[in-house]
């Protein structure tokens, strides 16, 4: 067989003959859909804004000076740092980790609970959890504003049962848009952590009870590094897209809970759009995002030491 | 160990069902301190239920388990002093195999020094010292058992009772002979009780003190290797250990416990029995325990001659169409007949054993 493993003159030219030709469907599609459009939005980074939108192609470093430099209302004060877009953007990496810490405290238990039905009943839980996500994203969102808010069906709820006194201020808070955002992407983490636990050999729980481990123990020492991976990857599906969403922090949240996805959104809408800077918000954000799946990388390439 | 021993686990009525269905009906058995006690029996008789009773994971229905005379039925596995060694390992593959080994002494919280210098002395006693740090995954099947059984015995003397279920069967034949010298040894250099669940006889009558023989979630017999094998008590122990021959015949009349044997042909033999009822029954004849002979208990035509290189297997048919096997050493001076000849078959005394059912 020859292949790309292959390291004979014969496979080589094979290779060039045949897989090549193969691989530029999948070659083109990265191209266009992937690597195109980052370039895209590097290179409009570094352009000069045009007032009605859209860019004036004239090289500049314009668009990162306004995201991380100030020099007061009328540009005449000496250079300091803009804390306006960074603190923006620490508020949404705060907001994404409360939402992906939400999915992992419900989603393993959910994951936990699914892998360990009889082999038959487990398509029906997993379809169950996939069903909310056949209704649009928006739609589910406003709904969710529509359960929370002060005259809606939560706070009637525990007002009837004399919980509480008068109604929950919940729309508009940093709870309501980590709610939605946790709502929005919880089966990205069940999907993945249900695949690492049903692989889990259960006979390694049973040789820790064995060595006197206590339930907790087992849990700490044993289930929760073994399905390590499938932990990690329901947190970057949660964390990454939580980071740039827009719709949760739009309709759940008020002026105080601005994310990056809403600042980038305003960037490109109508004439007070400015694409310049929200490209350069974008290229920051991917950076970011970056930084995230290279620390999972790290974390992989140490699990794979076994 | 016969004589005044101390019980270090005794299984009493022990009932187990799942749903419906009844794993275990009500076994009762005793294994004493420093015994080397094998639960065999093909899959599916509950020898493997009883392990997993024993350690714990699952709960019993019925009856009592008794350690040492505590009654442990309710305890967690955890809280239980009983080690296992797990049929497929269960090494965890993210900790180095000297972490596998420390692991149960980290649970008990001994300091890091001590359980460290514990466990590189068990991977010693198992000649693993070299892998201390490898993860399991990177040894070989007879390396990954030796890891599981030094695991196991990392607390001891503390866990005075080891359960090994069928730890060898995922071994090739070699390896899987060297460690039964191997486990044997441990067993008594060590001084812990060890249970040990196999389907495989060979195993269990080279290594066992005593065997429990089991089938349909029940004890059939408790003996030694050679009670089992020369004395078996019913059909199925006859008949799944080693090789026999099971007759139909007709007991006459039981005289003083020796019951008078009609044999195929009609000749008349005497046997030890239990039981005092005359009727039908079954007798088991090793076929080793039979010589070709002018003066017969039994005739019978020669079909096939196997060679085994130190034995020859002669398969016969006696009158009535029975067949009939019996093994000759394969000695110099055999006269053998030809295939189709009739021959004379002579049971050497106590050859033939007459069962309960």
């Amino acid at each position: 067989m020859a292949g790309p493993a292959a390291p004979t003159a014969q496979g080589e030219a094979t290779y060039a003959r045949i897989v090549r030709p193969l691989l530029l469907p999948s070659w083109l599609v990265i191209g266009i859909l992937m690597v195109l459009p980052v370039c895209l939005m590097a290179v409009y980074s570094f352009l000069t804004k045009e007032f009605r939108g859209g860019v004036i192609w004239d090289f500049t470093l314009a668009a990162y000076d306004q995201f991380f430099v100030t020099r007061g209302l009328f540009g005449d004060e000496p250079a300091q740092i803009e804390w306006t877009y960074i603190l923006i953007f620490w508020r949404s990496i705060w907001q994404a980790a409360v939402a992906t810490g939400l999915c992992l405290l419900i989603g393993f238990p959910t994951a936990w609970f699914i892998a360990t039905r009889p082999q038959d009943t487990r398509g029906i839980w997993l379809f169950l959890i996939t069903i909310p996500y056949w209704v649009n994203l928006l739609i589910r969102t406003v709904s969710l504003k529509f359960l929370i808010r002060d005259t809606g069906p939560l706070n009637e709820a525990l007002m009837a049962l004399g919980v509480i006194d008068g109604p929950l201020p919940l729309v508009n808070t940093n709870l309501a848009v980590q709610l939605g955002l946790f709502y929005s992407y919880l089966p990205f983490m069940v999907l993945p952590i249900y695949a690492a636990v049903e692989r889990y050999n259960f006979a390694l729980s049973e040789a820790a009870a064995d060595l006197y481990a206590s339930r907790l123990a087992t849990l700490r020492e044993i289930v929760l590094p073994v399905v390590r991976p499938g932990l990690i990857a329901g947190c970057i599906l949660v964390f990454v897209p939580s980071l740039g969403a827009f719709l949760a922090p739009d309709l759940l949240g008020g002026a105080k809970t601005f994310m990056i996805g809403s600042l980038i959104d305003e960037q490109f809408k109508g004439s007070q759009g400015n694409w310049p800077f929200g490209a350069a918000a974008s290229m920051i954000l991917m950076t970011l995002v970056m930084a995230v799946l290279m620390v999972y990388a790290r974390a992989q390439a140490k699990g794979g030491a076994r | 160990m016969q004589t005044a021993m101390t019980a270090a686990v005794e299984i009493i009525n022990t009932v187990k069902r799942y749903g419906t269905v009844t794993a275990l009906h009500g076994v009762s058995l005793t294994i004493a301190d420093n015994e080397f006690f094998t639960l065999l029996g093909p899959s599916g008789c509950g020898k493997t239920t009883l392990l997993r009773l024993i350690a714990g994971f699952e709960d019993v229905t019925q009856g009592e388990i008794r350690l040492f005379g505590d009654n442990i039925a309710s305890l967690e596995p955890n809280h239980r002093p009983v080690n296992t060694v797990f049929q497929h390992y269960a090494l965890f593959p993210h900790m180095t195999v000297l972490d596998n080994v420390a692991f149960g002494l980290k649970m008990k919280g001994v300091d890091l020094a001590t359980r460290r210098a514990r466990a590189g002395t068990m991977l010693e006693m198992v000649h693993l010292s070299a892998f201390a740090d490898r993860m399991p995954g990177q040894l070989s099947g007879g390396q990954q058992q030796r890891v599981a059984l030094a695991r196991a015995l990392a607390l001891a003397p503390d866990p005075k009772v080891l359960l090994l279920d069928e730890p060898l069967s995922a071994l090739d034949l070699k390896l899987r002979q060297a460690m039964r010298v191997e486990l044997k040894q441990l067993q008594e250099e060590t001084g812990i009780t060890f249970i040990f669940v196999t389907h495989d006889q060979e195993e269990a009558l080279t290594m066992s003190d005593r065997i429990a023989v089991m089938s349909n979630g029940r004890v059939q017999q408790i003996g030694t290797a050679r009670d089992i094998y020369e004395a078996p008590v019913n059909r199925f122990v006859a008949d799944f250990i080693g090789e026999t021959n099971l007759l139909e015949v007709e007991v006459d009349a039981v005289v003083d416990g020796m019951a008078q044997v009609v044999l195929p042909g009609g000749h008349r033999i005497a046997c030890p029995s239990a039981s005092s009822a005359p009727g039908r029954h079954h007798l088991s004849i090793r076929p080793e325990r039979v010589s070709l002979a002018q003066d017969a208990d039994l005739r019978a035509v020669v079909e096939r001659i196997v060679y085994l290189g130190t034995d020859l297997q002669l398969v016969t048919r006696l009158d009535g169409g029975v067949p009939f096997t019996l093994r000759l050493q394969n000695a110099a001076r055999v006269h053998l007949p030809e295939p189709g000849a009739t021959v004379g078959l002579h049971l050497e005394e106590g050859a033939a054993r007459l069962l309960a059912d």
